[in-house]
């Protein structure tokens, strides 16, 4: 990759690349050519050069395309214009489409995931205004004007949100279908703690907000709206109670010998 | 990094290191991708159609509104389906290839069961197509369905399982005066795996398609697909690089052959997933299960006769859910007698769900034991000491390995069970009772023929590639880690390649058979490697390794070197650089119970330790644990809690203690939404499942699941595999509902049989 | 999901207007149950009026009228929002812990207390279009009454009807006897007693509750009490939590030296509107608050329970959670 203005032909595979994980910058890269911010952001979006690696060489099987389906004879359209992950987005969708599907089908960010499209399960959630909520109850067309961020606006940089990182040490995840979901309500989670908010299993609801200590219990009831199956419910707890406390929590097992 | 020497058994270095999962970075940012995620261009969405009857015949559809809804590209019906080759189990088998449900999709007008895909509605949007579907008129024939388990069961027959001392059970249960006959029940359970079944199918001309597929059989679906379509294997790719959760139920099943029919029909790409609520009606499920287990003792509490009659349903295909089988191998007892009756039910077919037999079974079987162990006033534990069978007690064979003794000492132990008392309702805690249970676990141990490839490139990297599967299991970390110390590489210089049928031919991702399976053809193409450099090396003039011999030749950190002088060496790089090797490959196919075979590009002819293992003639093959847990009773309230579990589990080397500790807990958690709430229910009328979706079908919640205490015996088999790696994926979950229903019955004196133990059963 | 015009405004009076011409309107607040209800083709306006941008989201002090001293909570106030209101967690905690007893973090971010009053039952055959539902389709009969019933109502159903409205936050207001604010055609703004809100199902199970058409909530008022000390919610479910209740209990003591001045007590999941517990309230004034006493008036009030074939446990379960709920009232409300 040369820094430049200089126009320097994608193969399909890094054309596929950077349509998975930056598509917003696709077509300025395959007219106006790859420069060095773009590989920068590569570099961020991806996390590095493991990452990278494991995306270039796996050339199909991590092609990802992304589609924007034509909005020609959509019934009902809205155009909508909102941020995700610090980027303005402005697209008209049909109006039956949710903040799920727009991100998922349109616009590329499938992190987002797709676990019951009815608000049992979790797998959806994404922070809208600083809050989490669920992407496949929430019409796109009611995030006019809106913020959103999903589990790809989470990381700083080449620097992993702390609670992703807690996520990767405490193994709180297996297959991985819950995880978008799980992390970023477990960022919402630490926001609304710090706003003192109750939930069903406070002791005490009548005392004021700032007296709230995140128990164990705490943590679990907190975390109840999001399944998952694999059974990495003390993991995921783990890794909260590391971020909430700033102090190393133990993995344990044992061996016999 | 410990040394190797090549010619030798590789040393486990790496393996067994709680190594962060080498697929974490991307699935905590979210770019792992699953495959309803490979968006193409001038694609389609599916939505299925499903039977609103669940016998009987269509007669017929009425499509105008439909067709003529937005967007609307094409339905498809039996009427003018694409007819593919007919199911033949005979030709099928050849293939390599199964069904979950022996039936191909729009083929005909037979319904056979409620919620059956009929039709399908293609159109441009997802949100085009979930409407059409709404709007397709179907009329029907309707036949009467049989969906109650007792009423099918009379018209059935009884088979006989394992027996010993045929014919002799009935006699002493009858007058026997230490003795426990008694009835327990296990619902109909759903896997909901949280990752719908998707499936995406591209069509290359008529006669190539790849088809991106959540499934958990990457090479068998890719036979049957084959098959069906009438195209050759290698012309059908199967890709899953990801998969969002299986537990059994991702088998090859009628919506992905149904996403191939439709881009066949309209020659585009064409996306199917399925929704939560089909998740209950057309991906297989756990039959529900009626068991019969009489115990008998003499007076030092020795079993005299363990009898295990059990009765489930099956439709569609040739499964039926195998509740004997930890039956067949715990315990001693002169007689044994276990039958199966199965009936025919108008439901989809039962499939095979985490621990097929035993996690229900071993719900009966142990909470039997309990019963009888309280009968003789007797500790559990103490009881199943007593009556431990140290060998296959049916098969008169001895185990590969069965460390289940020191399971139930180092359980005892962690747990603190010395203080439970035998007598029930002993301990309160306020509003809650209290009370420990325990039970055993036991799950088979399956190795399956596998063939890996690793190629190793002059710039340093090596890829292991093999047609297995990332279901949250930790293939991708575990196959790396043995590529590491089958190699002599970094860690960070190893990349995996797994999910894709294009790749050498593993076997499906199920029955806790994988990394038996898959790692010993890795270290064997990893040796095939070392000794292709080795000769490379000592062949090479301008190689300081030029001349010597291979038995003094170590390995580690990428480089050959002399075991005597480890400054005397010459890195993989180096050697492939000077000749002109840009890439090393070699492929090695291990095959249980006899020798692993392999060939690298030129090889060197290494001395292949013969691998004689897995000889299921000569041993019986089994991880063993013992679960101790916590309940609390809430008695007027009838809610149980489960407080906190410790699981002792012998599943031979652990590969990596982490994500294997990982497995065992979600284990443990299956195995309490199976004790505490998970039910598929039926209303019999329409033989449809009232439990739609999430909101019904309870699995467990975080609040639902108490602090796990994991323990690992750690000791290799010695018979499984050249690794020792016995099965983790299903062990964790089998006995846990006993377990629970043992404590519950310590903590309040009642005896719950009926899974599962919603609070309603405590007012029974 | 049928195709449906989406609409805003910031005006009620012209939400109320299009209310009122168009039929199959209908409004989208948090939208988290009427988004389910559409996909699943239950629910298909042609139009669906987001009323987010109405100004009905503080919780304020009443100053004057029938309900001085008592509280104004807006409709489209958010029930996070709402539970975490100092006032309320203060001085109306039973409104709190209903509310957090219900659904998920993620859902009470997004659900409004107005949505929450309308929101629908959960009833499965109500939910599957392929089953008969007089609720769903009035007239077409109805599946559970002879069907799998173990969640249904064991008060008040009629042989075309036997749904239990979902609403824990519901339970707590009839409790509280709350008011419903509702803005009509033409301005005209009426106040609803929480009882007569949400209706039996009767003939018309169609209809939930005893709102027009047109009408809009804009608050829920709940009156001054001093219940404060000694209140709360308990919730019995299938699983720990993010579970639909079994049964679940609002019960409120006011209490005048040893003995009880005042006591308010609601059911929910047992019947088609939130089920207030007149007969044990009856009871219970002025006798002292032990758990005889407690039993005696739960018992009395199950008397008149009509359960059906697989929820016969709620019988029980009834007057136990009731016998709980108010011991844990009289011992401060704390959650154990």
């Amino acid at each position: 990759m040369k820094e430049g203005n200089e126009n320097l032909r994608l193969t399909e595979a890094e054309k596929d690349l950077f349509n998975q994980v930056m598509p917003e910058d696709l077509a300025e890269i395959v007219t106006g050519g790859i420069q060095r911010r773009h590989f920068l952001k590569l570099l961020t979006v991806t996390g590095g050069a493991l990452l990278a690696f494991q995306l270039f060489d796996n050339h199909e099987v991590f092609a990802q395309s992304l589609i924007t389906n034509s909005t020609v004879g959509i019934e009902n359209g809205v155009k909508v214009a909102f941020m995700v992950n610090g980027q303005k987005k402005q697209i008209e969708v049909d109006s039956r489409m949710t903040l799920l599907d727009t991100l998922r089908e349109r616009l590329g960010l499938t992190g987002s995931k797709k676990g019951c499209d009815q608000g049992q399960c979790g797998a959806c959630t994404v922070i809208v205004e600083g809050r989490r909520v669920l992407s496949c109850l929430t019409l796109a067309a009611t995030c006019e004007g809106k913020s959103v961020t999903t589990i790809e606006g989470l990381a700083n940089g080449l620097e992993l949100h702390a609670m992703q990182a807690a996520f990767i040490k405490h193994d709180s995840f297996q297959c991985g279908y819950c995880t978008s979901g799980q992390i970023c309500s477990a960022v919402a989670l630490m926001t609304e703690v710090k706003n003192g908010e109750a939930s069903y299993v406070t002791p005490d609801i009548r005392l004021p907000g700032h007296s709230l200590r995140l128990s164990d219990d705490e943590i679990r009831e907190r975390m109840s709206g999001n399944i998952c199956r694999c059974g990495a419910y003390p993991n995921i707890n783990n890794a909260i109670k590391e971020v909430y406390s700033g102090k190393d929590v133990p993995q344990t097992w044992q061996f016999s010998s | 990094m410990a040394a190797n020497t090549p010619n030798q058994n590789t040393n486990m270095a790496i393996i067994g290191k709680p190594l962060d999962r080498v697929d974490g970075h991307l699935k905590v940012t979210g770019i792992a991708t699953f495959v309803a995620e490979f968006n193409q261009p001038n694609m389609a969405y599916a939505f299925p159609v499903r039977s609103t009857i669940a016998k009987g015949s269509i007669t017929g559809f009425d499509l105008i509104l439909a067709e003529k809804s937005g967007g609307v590209i094409s339905i498809l019906t039996h009427e003018n389906a694409p007819r593919l080759q007919p199911f033949d189990p005979l030709e099928i088998k050849k293939t390599g290839g199964f069904l979950a449900e022996n039936l191909i999709p729009l083929q005909d007008n037979k319904v056979h069961y409620f919620g059956q895909f009929i039709a399908v509605v293609l159109a441009e949007t997802f949100e085009e197509a979930r409407h059409a579907a709404t709007l397709v008129k179907v009329s029907y024939a309707k036949e009467k369905a049989d969906a109650d388990l007792n009423e099918a069961l009379l018209k059935s027959s009884v088979r006989e399982g394992a027996q010993l001392n045929k014919g002799q059970a009935s006699a002493i249960i009858e007058t026997s005066n230490l003795k426990i006959e008694q009835t327990y029940t296990t619902p109909a359970q759903n896997h909901h795996p949280m990752e719908p079944h998707a499936a995406i199918a591209i069509w290359d001309g008529a006669d190539k398609l790849t088809l991106y597929d959540s499934t958990q059989v990457i090479v068998g679906m890719r036979n049957i697909t084959a098959y069906f379509f009438k195209l050759k294997p290698e012309d059908v790719r199967i890709l899953c690089p990801y998969l969002g959760g299986g537990f059994g139920g991702k088998s090859p099943a009628a919506h992905n052959i149904l996403a191939a029919m439709a881009g066949k029909k309209i020659n585009r790409p064409v996306k199917l997933v399925i929704t939560r609520q089909m998740m209950q009606t057309n991906v297989g499920r756990r039959s529900p299960t009626i068991q019969k287990v009489a115990l008998a003792c003499d007076l030092q509490g020795k079993l005299t006769v363990i009898r295990h009659q059990n009765s489930s349903y099956s439709n569609l295909t040739d499964f039926s859910e195998p509740v004997g089988i930890q039956t067949q191998v715990l315990y001693n007892a002169p007689v044994r007698e276990i039958t199966h009756q199965i009936a025919k039910l108008d439901m989809n077919a039962p499939t095979y769900m985490r621990a097929p037999g035993h996690a229900v079974g071993s719900f009966a079987l142990e909470s039997a034991i309990d019963e009888m162990a309280y009968e003789l006033r007797m500790d559990p534990v103490q009881f199943r000491i007593l009556n431990h069978a140290s060998t296959d007690p049916v098969k008169k064979i001895n185990f590969s390995s069965n460390h289940l003794l020191e399971c139930f000492q180092i359980g005892v132990e962690k747990f603190g069970w010395a203080s439970r008392k035998i007598q029930p309702r002993q301990t309160r805690n306020g509003q809650w009772l209290v009370g420990y249970g325990m039970a055993t676990s036991v799950h088979h141990g399956v190795r399956r023929p596998a063939t890996v490839r690793i190629q190793l490139s002059n710039d340093g990297m090596a890829t292991v590639m093999t047609a297995s599967q990332e279901l949250g299991t930790g293939t991708y970390t575990i196959l790396t880690q043995t590529a590491a110390d089958a190699l002599g590489i970094a860690v960070g210089k190893i990349k995996v390649l797994v999910g894709d049928s294009d790749l050498p031919p593993a076997p499906f991702a199920a029955g806790s058979s994988t990394t038996a399976s898959v790692n010993p053809a890795v270290l064997a193409a990893g040796e095939l490697l070392r000794c292709e450099l080795m000769r490379i090396a000592i062949a090479d003039p301008k190689s300081k390794l030029n001349g010597r011999n291979t038995k003094d030749i170590s390995f580690a950190d990428s480089k050959l070197y002399l075991s005597s002088d480890i400054s005397i060496s010459d890195s993989y790089k180096d050697i492939m650089r000077r000749n002109n090797r840009e890439t090393m490959q070699a492929s090695a196919t291990a095959t249980p119970g006899g020798a692993a075979s392999g060939a690298t590009v030129a090889p060197c002819g290494p001395s292949m330790d013969q691998d004689q293992n897995y000889d299921t003639h000569k041993y019986s093959f089994h991880s063993f644990g013992a679960h101790f847990v916590e309940v609390w009773v809430d008695e007027d309230l009838g809610t149980i809690r489960v407080k906190r579990v410790t699981t002792v589990q012998d599943i031979g080397r652990v590969m990596n203690e982490k994500t294997a500790r990982s497995q065992v807990i979600g284990g443990v958690i299956f195995g309490i939404g199976a004790a505490l709430m998970e039910e598929t229910v039926f209303d019999n009328r329409w033989a449809s499942p009232v439990t739609r979706t999430l909101a019904d079908y309870h699995v467990p919640v975080n609040l639902d699941v108490p602090p796990i205490d994991v323990h690992f015996i750690g000791k290799p088999d010695p018979h499984i595999s050249s690794i020792g790696s016995k099965g983790v994926g299903e062990v964790g979950i089998v006995g846990v509902s006993a377990a629970i229903a043992n404590a519950v019955f310590n903590a309040t004196g009642k005896r719950l049989r009926n899974l599962p133990f919603t609070p309603d059963k405590l007012f029974v | 999901m049928r195709p449906f015009k989406y609409s805003t405004t910031n005006d009620i009076n012209v939400a109320v207007k299009m209310l009122q011409v168009k039929g199959h309107a209908k409004l989208l607040g948090g939208g988290t149950n009427i988004l389910d209800l559409m996909k699943e083709d239950v629910e298909h306006p042609e139009e669906l009026i987001d009323i987010t941008g109405l100004s009905y989201t503080q919780i304020k002090s009443i100053s004057s009228g029938p309900n001085a001293e008592g509280i104004s909570i807006g409709a489209l106030c958010k029930n996070t929002d709402t539970a975490n209101d100092p006032i309320i967690r203060q001085n109306f905690p039973l409104v709190a812990q209903a509310i957090l007893a219900g659904a998920s973090a993620q859902i009470r971010n997004m659900a409004t207390n107005g949505g929450n009053l309308n929101q629908r039952t959960r009833c499965s055959y109500f939910y599957d279009i392929a089953m008969p539902c007089n609720k769903r389709e009035p007239g077409a009969g109805c599946a559970a009454i002879e069907g799998i019933n173990k969640m249904h109502a064991i008060f008040g159903w009629s042989k075309d009807c036997v749904a239990v409205h979902p609403s824990d936050l519901c339970v707590a207001l009839v409790a509280l006897d709350a008011i419903v604010k509702v803005m009509g055609a033409g301005g005209k703004e009426r106040l609803i007693q929480f009882s007569d809100y949400h209706r039996l199902p009767g003939t018309d199970p169609q209809k939930d509750n005893n709102l027009q058409q047109e009408e809009i909530i804009t608050e829920i008022q709940l009156p001054k009490n001093n219940f404060a000390s000694k209140s709360y919610y308990l919730k019995v479910r299938d699983r720990s939590s993010y579970a639909f209740a079994l049964v679940s209990v609002a019960a409120a003591i006011e209490m005048a030296g040893n003995q009880i001045k005042q006591v308010r007590i609601a059911m929910g999941g047992v019947s088609h509107k939130p089920w207030r517990a007149y007969e044990a309230e009856q009871f219970l004034i002025n006798k002292t608050p032990d758990e005889a006493n407690f039993n005696l008036a739960a018992e009395l009030e199950m008397r008149n329970a009509k359960p059906l074939k697989h929820n016969k446990f709620k019988v029980e379960l009834g007057i136990r959670t009731m016998v709980r709920a108010l011991t844990q009232a009289m011992n401060g409300g704390k959650h154990t």
